[in-house]
């Protein structure tokens, strides 16, 4: 099996791309976004999640959210690489909205293959927003490992590090059974579910530990490790794809900035200390991005090459959040440090998308396991 | 991964029978000892070895594939990466005439007269007279346009006095191209292109030497020019237009012209103890025949770090490769393959340095010891790919180039 040279990126893909980049250009700036989640800088603030749920409403309706549920459960079924380029938009925008984690939570319920699968999938398509609740205490990313335990169809446990938690309508939710680990729906809003709010340092997300005492839950897959092990190469595209966009914003803007800050009598991007490391930035961006577009790809053209390639693009894209973010406070100098220069916003989301489902030596880690056998 | 699946139909049609004429035609395992690059090339047996490989190429239609036909080209659109990706599959030997391919072709396409062209692009094509590259001289390096070698106009005809070094080939090749001054008024408008052949002015204005490398091996030379005496015909485009023209061959050196480079070299030449020379996978062989604190350097955490770095590196850049085709996933249209060089040599050099290291005390051997290690080409490698960091315009100055022309930032001049 062979892929699209052009990774599947149609004429329909870039024209959902570009619209999307129209509708943030449109209604979100930096500027808007800065007021409205960084409008309280105290270290010891109150833990609140702050975003539009009428550009949220607004998106739903451009069917941004159907583009990858398939056409049997209602949606648009586009591939791979219609979400990771969504995700880059809302990155390069530093978006907040459950839109990441419910494209996360589509992949994963697209693998449950059954009815109730198919119902969540059709009301991801009209709108509703869906989060991952399949993180332990100890932050492990390997699929199997969960708090949460499933009795008939009641859980109880604690589900951690739940991304977008507080905007979610719907938690998939991974339990252990008799037989392995499951995947279930739960209602947030039903008894028997508390939501305790993370204090966070990205303020362009929400999250939370999530504690269920016999909550009713609703049966999505029995084999529930397995799905969310499938959709795993989706999930760290989409990471991926966000920290792309974030990393480009970043790029952008400092290289605006050493264009028109002088010092020494010169703009700061004459100096080669300044230039050289920013073309670096530009180059860790563009190897990530081309890594990201070919394991979306892969998902659906070469689906066995695609945890592979989708780990090499989670690495790439990991250094490179850290690279582009610290470079872009360094070269600010003095007002690159305060908080009412935007560039921390996004500093702050590469670092948590840069450690969500594992950072860069995580995932080579794995890729070694993968390659290499594991070590003796 | 494969580069096939959306080809063209005229692409598909020749791609088949690149496969097909491949299946027959590969020249099999060499008489003579290959080095790991054509600009390494020292032997004359191996390079008639490899010329006759690179004719047999041409004349199937594998070689100039994108080139009109009345210049002895197999006048198609965008073929020749076609073949090149089927060479690469069949791990056919290295094509000798790098530089005539890579730099001197498409800059004679692209500036010479028709009756230039036609003289001399089907000798090219073929290998049989092979091509070097006279721009480096000892005060102008990474300041390419700092030329002091100076072409005085006599009659019909130009005298050219001078002194070229890092000159690749020059002692087997028949011709050269040749940056050079023909005004002292203006740095960059003083200077103008010529294609000048060498190999018969051997003794008479023309001198070639060669010069040593850290390697030890030779390859490169110097060339002096005293009186040397060149037709007009062989000036490529106008007097004073010279930066410009040389602006087409170092586009199409850094991967960035508008014609692809015909370019082979899947062949593994050195297959010893186990470990073969070249990618990021390879390290993978070589970490599990290689020992650190009593277990395999295949089983330490840090170097299975590296390596996997190295992995990741090596198939973003394949994929930034596939992107440039890719309209709407590019932001600019130079920021990749402006990119090319940068990434490519720095990525080789890292591959090599760390299959350097992984060796352990045996990487203190080298080429002439029995007991190195793929025979001390992991070694030789990393010493060399100095050479391609430094051409071509010093990394240095690529990120310069990159900072200014893609990013817009000030000049650093």
């Amino acid at each position: 099996m062979t892929q699209s040279i052009n990774f599947g990126f149609g004429e329909d893909e870039t024209m959902l791309r570009d619209s999307a980049a129209k509708f943030f250009a449109d209604n979100c700036g930096p500027n808007k976004i800065h007021g409205q989640v960084a409008d309280n800088p105290d270290i010891h603030r109150d833990i609140e999640s702050k975003w539009d749920q009428g550009l949220w409403k607004q998106i739903t309706e451009l069917g941004w959210t159907a583009a990858c549920v398939p056409e049997a459960a209602g949606g648009i079924g586009m591939p791979v690489v219609a979400a990771v380029a969504l995700a880059e938009e809302a990155g390069k925008t530093a978006f907040p909205s459950p839109l990441i984690a419910t494209l996360n939570a589509t992949f994963a319920v697209r693998e449950c293959q059954s009815d109730a699968a198919t119902k969540l999938l059709g009301d991801i398509a009209t709108g509703t927003s869906a989060t991952l609740a399949i993180t332990n205490k100890q932050g492990s990313w390997a699929a199997a490992d969960t708090d949460v335990s499933a009795s008939g169809d009641t859980l109880t446990g604690t589900a951690y590090f739940v991304q977008d938690a507080q905007k979610a309508d719907v938690l998939v939710v991974s339990a252990k059974t008799e037989t392995g680990v499951a995947l279930y729906r739960v209602d947030p809003t039903a008894a028997g579910v508390t939501l305790h709010a993370d204090g966070i340092i990205d303020l362009t997300r929400d999250q939370a530990h999530i504690n269920f005492d016999g909550a009713a839950a609703e049966l999505l897959a029995v084999d529930g490790a397995d799905a969310l092990t499938k959709a795993m190469p989706a999930i760290l595209c989409i990471t991926a794809a966000d920290m792309i966009g974030s990393g480009e914003w970043l790029l952008q803007t400092t290289t605006e900035y050493a264009q028109t800050r002088v010092q020494f009598d010169r703009p700061l991007g004459f100096f080669q200390a300044v230039k050289h490391p920013l073309v670096n930035v530009m180059l860790a961006i563009d190897a990530a991005k081309s890594l990201t577009y070919n394991a979306a790809c892969a998902i659906d053209e070469e689906p066995e090459t695609a945890l592979k390639l989708a780990r090499m693009a989670k690495s790439a894209a990991s250094d490179m959040a850290v690279f582009s973010s610290s470079r872009a406070v360094q070269f600010h100098g003095g007002i690159g440090f305060t908080w009412e220069c935007y560039v921390h916003l996004f500093f702050k989301r590469q670092m948590h998308n840069h450690i969500l489902y594992g950072d860069g030596k995580y995932q080579r880690a794995q890729l070694a396991d993968l390659l290499m056998g594991k070590a003796a | 991964m494969s580069e096939a699946g959306k080809d063209t139909a005229e692409q598909a049609e020749f791609r088949t029978y690149c496969q097909n004429w491949l299946a027959e035609n590969h020249p099999g395992q060499p008489p003579v000892h290959i080095p790991q690059g054509a600009l390494e090339l020292s032997d004359p047996a191996a390079l008639e070895w490899l010329q006759k490989w690179q004719k047999s190429a041409y004349e199937a239609g594998l070689i100039g594939v994108d080139y009109s036909a009345d210049c002895g080209g197999g006048g198609k659109t965008d073929c020749q990466s076609i073949a090149n990706q089927e060479m690469q599959k069949a791990k056919t030997p290295f094509l000798p005439n790098i530089i005539g391919l890579g730099m001197a072709a498409p800059t004679v396409y692209f500036h010479a007269q028709e009756a230039t062209k036609q003289e001399l692009l089907p000798k090219l094509l073929s290998g049989e007279e092979i091509w070097c590259q006279g721009f480096s001289e000892p005060g102008a390096g990474s300041d390419l346009a700092n030329q002091q070698t100076f072409a005085r106009k006599e009659g019909d005809s130009w005298v050219i006095n001078g002194h070229k070094v890092w000159t690749s080939l020059a002692h087997f090749a028949s011709w050269m191209i040749l940056l050079c001054r023909t005004s002292k008024d203006d740095k960059y408008n003083g200077l103008s292109y010529f294609v000048v052949p060498i190999k018969s002015a051997l003794g008479k204005g023309v001198t070639v030497r060669p010069l040593i490398k850290m390697t030890g091996e030779t390859g490169f030379n110097e060339v002096i020019f005293e009186d040397f005496v060149v037709e007009d015909k062989y000036r490529l485009d106008d007097v004073g237009a010279g930066w410009k023209v040389a602006m087409t061959t170092l586009a199409h050196e850094r991967g960035a012209g508008p014609l692809t480079t015909p370019s082979a070299g899947g062949q593994v030449n050195e297959k010893e103890n186990g470990a073969s020379i070249g990618s990021a996978a390879a390290l993978i062989e070589l970490a599990k025949v290689s020992y650190r604190n009593g277990k395999t350097a295949a089983d330490d955490g840090a170097i299975r770090d590296e390596i996997m770095q190295l992995m990741i590196r090596q198939e973003g850049f394949r994929q930034n490769q596939r992107r440039i085709g890719v309209k709407a996933l590019n932001v600019h249209p130079m920021r990749l393959p402006l990119q090319f060089k940068l990434v490519a040599t720095e990525m080789n050099q890292d591959i090599a340095k760390l299959a350097y290291e992984i060796q352990g005390a045996g990487s203190s051997l080298y080429v002439n010891d029995e007991n190195a290690a793929a025979g001390g080409q992991w070694q030789l490698a990393y010493m060399n790919s100095f050479g391609v960091t430094i051409a071509a315009g010093a990394n240095e100055v690529q990120r310069n180039i990159l900072g200014e022309r893609v990013l817009n930032l000030a000049k650093s001049k």
